[in-house]
């Protein structure tokens, strides 16, 4: 078999010959993405160093008892931000909790089930609350929903009065509409869109080969999505569950109006608590000195757990990649 | 161009021995009462995607305990025909299919049937090999498990993979990915993962497309094999292959209307032996030569 299209004249050593225009732009393009990465690091480094700055005074004041001690009371000069640390931090789980398996549920139905007509508009919708800015999902919080939930609360409350750890979870002292729980709802309804979106996508990129392989085995619709959806997509969807909670952590005006502004650890999920992020917005306004410092430093404590979770969250995307590359699964 | 279908044309043969030695192929009388089980009778069978169509006119019967290949040119409809048996067409959004399947009697496309106790019966191997990114050992069992055949788990997984001439490879490693496998070890292990839920019709497209000829005269072998038990129909491109291992081959082409439409068509259906030897149509032999040149 001959081919009979002239090849291109060939330089004589490979060095030699008209260097190819991509050349050029290859580098720029190199630069300016290595330019891009580094001012990423660069922004980083300076608010982490500036914030840690004028937190400084209010650490050396307070010492390691910031992060230990649990009473927040700036009339007194007490700054332990630990019970604000816990009212972040249970109020982001509960959002997970409820707001994760919606929001998977939502986009297994817009990728798996639903007909073209029903998936657009429910991907429209889902979209259209993300942009609602989140003091109008506070305000309807605090006008709306705590006020009337809170009968709610209570029929919980003595429906598993007495259960073992249902009893205490579901309680309050007392039980109130504005309390770490509805925190952690309106939490759960303002993470639903971006975990649903990635979640979409996810699912939206396993190959129909591996479809195909499950329902050839005779799996019906949720077996196949246990099969091959779910396995194929785990690191992703791992990956935006750590986003929403990235949002929840930071979450800071609906928070401060729904959560009931009163710190305290319990884990009576009925009750007020407060968030880092919500003593930052209600407080700052009149803070000076060792108090304002320390409302900075809450800000330092806020950005070091979001740090935390997303490197926690690597971890687990990379080890489940591993996992899926070797089959160290289960 | 005129078209005579001439699908139809061996209906008459079709009942005639069960597998085994191949008799010399003779005009022997039809005698419905030494018949071989007919698993899967197809009548005027058409798929649409969308207004398009992809095949049409489709009327054949896959005996038993046989081979049946599925030949001709690429986009002729030869995967459709085959998605059709085990209603895999009903996963392609836009797909219709009409006409007649029945499977042992069964209107496979009757609303009472349900589609997923279908493929649990008529297993599937395709043309890419695709393994779960899970372990060779969770590929295998998947199907048992989501079938509810819990029992000796670690049994079924064993002789399916020997069933498929993978165990002796694969026995130290079984807690491994199967993406670490290479592509011939990764197709058998998807014949495996068919197998272990014990179907009764094995479907397999092209399934040595992407394998290389050593990995290919295994799975030939195994098909040969598996006959004893199983029902198979497998579509190639090879015409070494289907002319090896089918004892029924079916010739399909693509065919242009008047109008500019293409749509595929069954051109022939007859014992292996008298397509590759004294095929009735001169299609079938211009298809055929053309490859052996
Ligand atoms: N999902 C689909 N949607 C629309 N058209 C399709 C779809 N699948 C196949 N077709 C069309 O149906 C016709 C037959 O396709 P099919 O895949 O059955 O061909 P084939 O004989 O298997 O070809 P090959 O040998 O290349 O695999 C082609 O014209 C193809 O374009
Ligand atoms: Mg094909």
């Amino acid at each position: 078999m001959s081919i009979d299209i002239a090849p291109p004249p060939t330089p004589e050593k490979l060095g030699e010959g008209r260097a190819p225009t991509g050349r050029t732009t290859d580098r720029v393009f190199r630069y300016v993405a290595l330019g891009a990465g580094l001012l990423v690091f660069v922004i980083l480094a300076l608010i982490a160093w500036s914030t840690t700055k004028e937190a400084w005074p209010a650490f050396k004041f307070q010492g390691l008892s910031f992060v230990w001690s649990k009473t927040w009371d700036p009339a007194h000069m007490k700054f332990g931000a630990l019970a604000l640390i816990y009212g972040t931090v249970v109020s982001s789980v509960i959002a997970l909790a409820l707001g994760v398996p919606v929001s998977l549920g939502i986009a297994l139905f817009v990728t798996e089930v639903a007909p073209d007509w029903v998936r657009r508009p429910v991907i429209y919708v889902v979209d259209l609350l993300a942009t609602i800015p989140s003091v109008v999902y506070g305000l309807w919080g605090i006008l709306v929903f705590a006020p009337a939930v809170q009968g709610f609360y209570q029929n919980v409350a003595d429906f598993f009065s007495g259960v073992p750890v249902f009893g205490l979870l579901f309680s309050g002292n007392p039980v109130v509409g504005r309390s770490i729980m509805t925190a952690g709802v309106i939490l759960a309804i303002m993470i639903v869109p971006i975990v649903t979106s990635i979640a979409r996508v996810v699912f939206a990129t396993v190959p129909s080969e591996q479809k195909e392989a499950a329902y050839g085995l005779g799996a019906t619709r949720w077996e196949m999505i246990r099969g091959a959806v779910l396995p194929h997509s785990r690191s992703g969807v791992v990956a935006g569950v750590m986003i929403g909670l990235g949002r929840a952590l930071g979450e800071t005006i609906a928070v401060a109006l729904v959560i009931g502004s009163s710190a305290q650890i319990t884990a009576r999920l009925f009750s007020s608590g407060d968030s880092m992020a919500a003593v930052i917005a209600n407080q700052f306004g009149e803070a000076a000195g060792i108090h304002r410092s320390a409302l900075i430093g809450l800000g330092v404590a806020l950005f070091v757990l979001t740090l935390l979770v997303n490197v926690f969250a690597r971890w687990i995307v990379s080890r489940s990649a591993h996992e899926v590359a070797t089959g160290a699964v289960r | 161009m005129t078209i005579i279908p001439t699908g139809s044309r061996s209906m008459s043969e079709v009942w005639t021995t069960r597998s085994g030695p191949e008799p010399v192929e003779q005009a022997e009388p039809e005698q419905p009462e030494l018949a071989p089980e007919i698993v899967f009778e197809v009548r005027n069978l058409a798929v649409k995607y969308g207004s398009a169509v992809a095949v049409r006119d489709i009327t054949l019967d896959i005996a038993s305990n046989e081979i049946t290949a599925v030949i001709g040119p690429s986009g002729c409809g030869k995967s459709t025909f085959i998605r059709c048996l085990n209603r895999m067409n009903d996963l392609v959004p836009g797909a219709r299919v009409e006409g007649l399947v029945r499977y042992h009697g069964e209107d496979l496309y009757d609303p009472k049937v349900d589609p997923a106790q279908v493929r649990r019966r008529i297993g599937m191997v395709f043309q890419r090999p695709n393994p779960f990114p899970k372990s060779i050992y969770d590929n295998v069992a998947y199907g048992p498990r989501i079938n509810k055949m819990r029992r000796n788990m670690d049994e079924t997984v064993e002789r399916a993979l020997s069933q498929a001439a993978l165990w002796d490879e694969v026995k130290d490693k079984l807690k491994r990915s199967a993406l670490a496998l290479s592509g011939g070890q990764q197709q058998r292990l998807c014949i495996a993962r068919a197998l272990a839920v014990q179907p009764d019709v094995l479907l397999m497209d092209e399934p040595c497309s992407a394998l290389d000829p050593i990995a290919t005269a295994r799975i030939e072998d195994l098909m040969e094999e598996l006959k004893r038990d199983y029902t198979i129909v497998i579509v190639t491109h090879n015409m070494q292959q289907a002319a090896r291992v089918s004892d029924r081959t079916a010739f399909l082409t693509t065919e242009v209307d008047d109008s500019g439409r293409r749509s595929g068509r069954l051109v022939e259906f007859d014992r292996t032996a008298t397509i590759f030897t004294h095929p009735s149509d001169p299609r079938t032999e211009g298809y055929i030569t053309g490859r052996f040149g």
